[in-house]
């Protein structure tokens, strides 16, 4: 037994330093966007001291006729709209590659995961040609319209419902005359709901991150996604210093909204996240 | 089948197959499109019009020096940053399932956070982490300058190990939890240790994992752009074409969007051969 021991003390010494390196940048941003007037090197650079991160939060919020707040809402609107739909159409897609056999399922299966391997920001441009063709560039829909398809998501969907809808059940119903349709909303979702759940999460953090398409699709700063914002301000700092202080504070908070689906959603990622792999 | 089927499969599927077609094979489409034309304009200052011009673009895209060094670079940076990023993954997911460590929900749990980061805001806060007079780790920033032409790219690199480590530990977690118990029973009456038992059974039983986040670490980091973006406000060592990606957006920006529609199908032809063709060949290794 005492042989065990050393190994012990070593692995938990790994996992602490592995914890140090993940979160002090993390900690280091929530002190610095307590300073006051952003000087991150004032006082311990590392402890809060003088802090204001509360004085910070209202010049966050009130700066630029409160721009920020309306880039967190944009942000939710592209990002839990675009998801929840998304994650849908997955499904059902998924869905019905997993359980009917038909003519042409592993072409559009096939073609559905070539898109997966087809970087997302190669379709940035042309879809900016397009969109600016019809006149509907530089608009809420330009980013969110495309944002609604995830062929991972098929993918996903595909292995969850051959794993956890048995075709007895999908038999029963029939026989119990409900509809197709009908079974998949009132049976195979209940039965699938794991894997919406960790679809949808990957779908949102897809969007909740996806710079190129806004970055290239949008010029009305009152369009932008968060993320977007934050990038324009920073690049702003050297011109109007006192950006830096709404940078810091802004990253800040634009971080909650996606803790707290993590937190929250949890019991779901941690088993559902293998899944799409084991096969 | 009956012709009940047939409708309920069209409503499954049409929904989604309409905005694959109209947001990712239609765009697939008219970049190669709009890559075949150029611009033509009658006399110095006459109006521009578009004609076709074949493979023009294609062959000032083979001849433009800036963009095949910045797909060097990224390819680069794939080779060593890749195998420490999943390297680190698969040595954290198999130090958690050694049933050496407590709490392992709480590790999971932070090493997954960074995930939660976006790649602009992550940028963003490394970047100042790496700038000498912000830094509060002075005593690295001041004895090495991160931010300089020969580092800039490394430290990049940890931001995007930095985000994707915890994501990619999950997902080979998930997998070794799959795994049978059976199969460790069987291992340990054959008197096989810790090690043997990691090396000789678990790593290949993950191997589809590995697979899968290899290859989604492959178009990751061909795609390579919020970090550098973002790091060209603290490094002038970041220029407008660092990455293939940024040579696509800087080029669409003079603008030039035949170019730049020529850029983007040979990147994305590109990352499709490079990840299709890992999938193949680790395939035809015999793995699953």
């Amino acid at each position: 037994m005492a042989a065990f021991k050393l190994p012990k003390y070593a692995a938990m010494l790994v996992m602490a330093v592995f914890t140090l390196y993940f979160l002090t940048p993390l900690w280091w941003l929530f002190v610095a966007s307590g300073k006051k007037d952003g000087q991150v090197t004032e006082g311990h650079s590392l402890w809060p001291d003088h802090f204001s991160l509360g004085r910070n939060l209202s010049d966050l919020f009130s700066y630029n006729d409160g721009v920020f707040l309306r880039w967190m809402a944009n942000s939710i609107g592209y990002t839990v709209g675009a998801a929840l739909i998304g994650t849908l159409l997955a499904g059902m897609c998924g869905y019905a590659l997993a359980k009917y056999v038909f003519r042409g399922r592993e072409l559009i299966f096939n073609i559905v995961l070539g898109g997966v391997l087809v970087p997302a920001t190669a379709l940035a441009l042309p879809l900016f040609l397009m969109f600016s063709k019809v006149e509907l560039a530089n608009t809420f829909w330009s980013v969110f319209l495309p944002s609604l398809v995830n062929p991972f998501g098929v993918y996903l969907g595909r292995i969850y419902a051959a794993a956890s809808v048995p075709d007895e059940i999908l038999e029963a119903a029939r026989i119990d005359g409900s509809g197709e349709v009908r079974s998949f909303f009132t049976l195979s979702v209940r039965l699938m709901a794991p894997a919406f759940v960790t679809i949808f999460l990957f779908h949102f953090v897809a969007v909740w991150n996806n710079f190129m398409l806004p970055l290239i699709m949008l010029g009305n700063e009152r369009l932008f996604p968060v993320t977007l914002g934050l990038y324009s301000w920073n690049t702003q700092v050297n011109q109007h210093p006192e950006l830096r202080a709404l940078v810091l504070v802004g990253a800040f908070v634009s971080l909650v909204p996606m803790v707290i689906a993590f937190l929250s959603l949890q019991r779901f990622w941690r088993s559902g996240l293998g899944t799409g792999s084991i096969k | 089948m009956s012709k009940r089927h047939t409708r309920a499969i069209f409503f499954f599927i049409t929904p989604f197959g309409v905005l694959f077609a109209l947001f990712y094979l239609i765009p697939i489409l008219y970049a190669i499109w709009q890559s075949l034309y150029t611009v033509k304009r009658s006399g110095t200052f006459g109006p521009a019009e578009d004609v076709f011009g074949g493979l023009v673009q294609y062959r000032q895209v083979f001849s433009d020096g800036p963009f095949w060094q910045s797909v060097e670079r990224v390819l680069l940076f794939g080779a060593v940053q890749v195998p420490i990023m999943l390297g680190l993954a698969l040595f954290l997911a198999l130090l958690l399932d050694s049933g050496l460590v407590q709490g392992r929900r709480f590790f999971r749990l932070v090493y997954f956070l960074p995930y939660a980061v976006p790649g602009v805001v992550a940028a963003i806060m490394w970047g100042y982490l790496y700038s000498p007079n912000l830094s509060p780790f002075t005593a690295v920033t001041s004895n090495a300058d991160l931010l300089s032409p020969s580092l800039v790219l490394w430290a990049m690199a940890n931001v995007v190990t930095w985000v994707y480590v915890g994501y990619n530990m999950l997902i080979i977690y998930s997998a070794l939890l799959a795994v049978p118990t059976e199969i460790y029973e069987a291992a340990k009456i054959d008197g096989a240790g810790a090690f043997r038992t990691a090396w000789s059974i678990k790593i290949p039983m993950v191997m589809p994992a590995i697979v899968l986040t290899t290859v989604f670490s492959i178009i990751g980091t061909l795609q390579l752009l919020a970090e550098p973006q973002v790091f060209r406000s603290f490094s002038s060592a970041v220029s407008s074409t660092y990455t293939p990606n940024l040579t696509v957006l800087s080029t669409s920006g003079i603008p030039n969007f035949h170019l730049a529609a020529a850029f983007s199908v040979v990147l994305a032809l590109a990352t499709f051969v490079l990840s299709f063709s890992f999938l193949k060949l680790t395939q035809r290794k015999g793995v699953q």
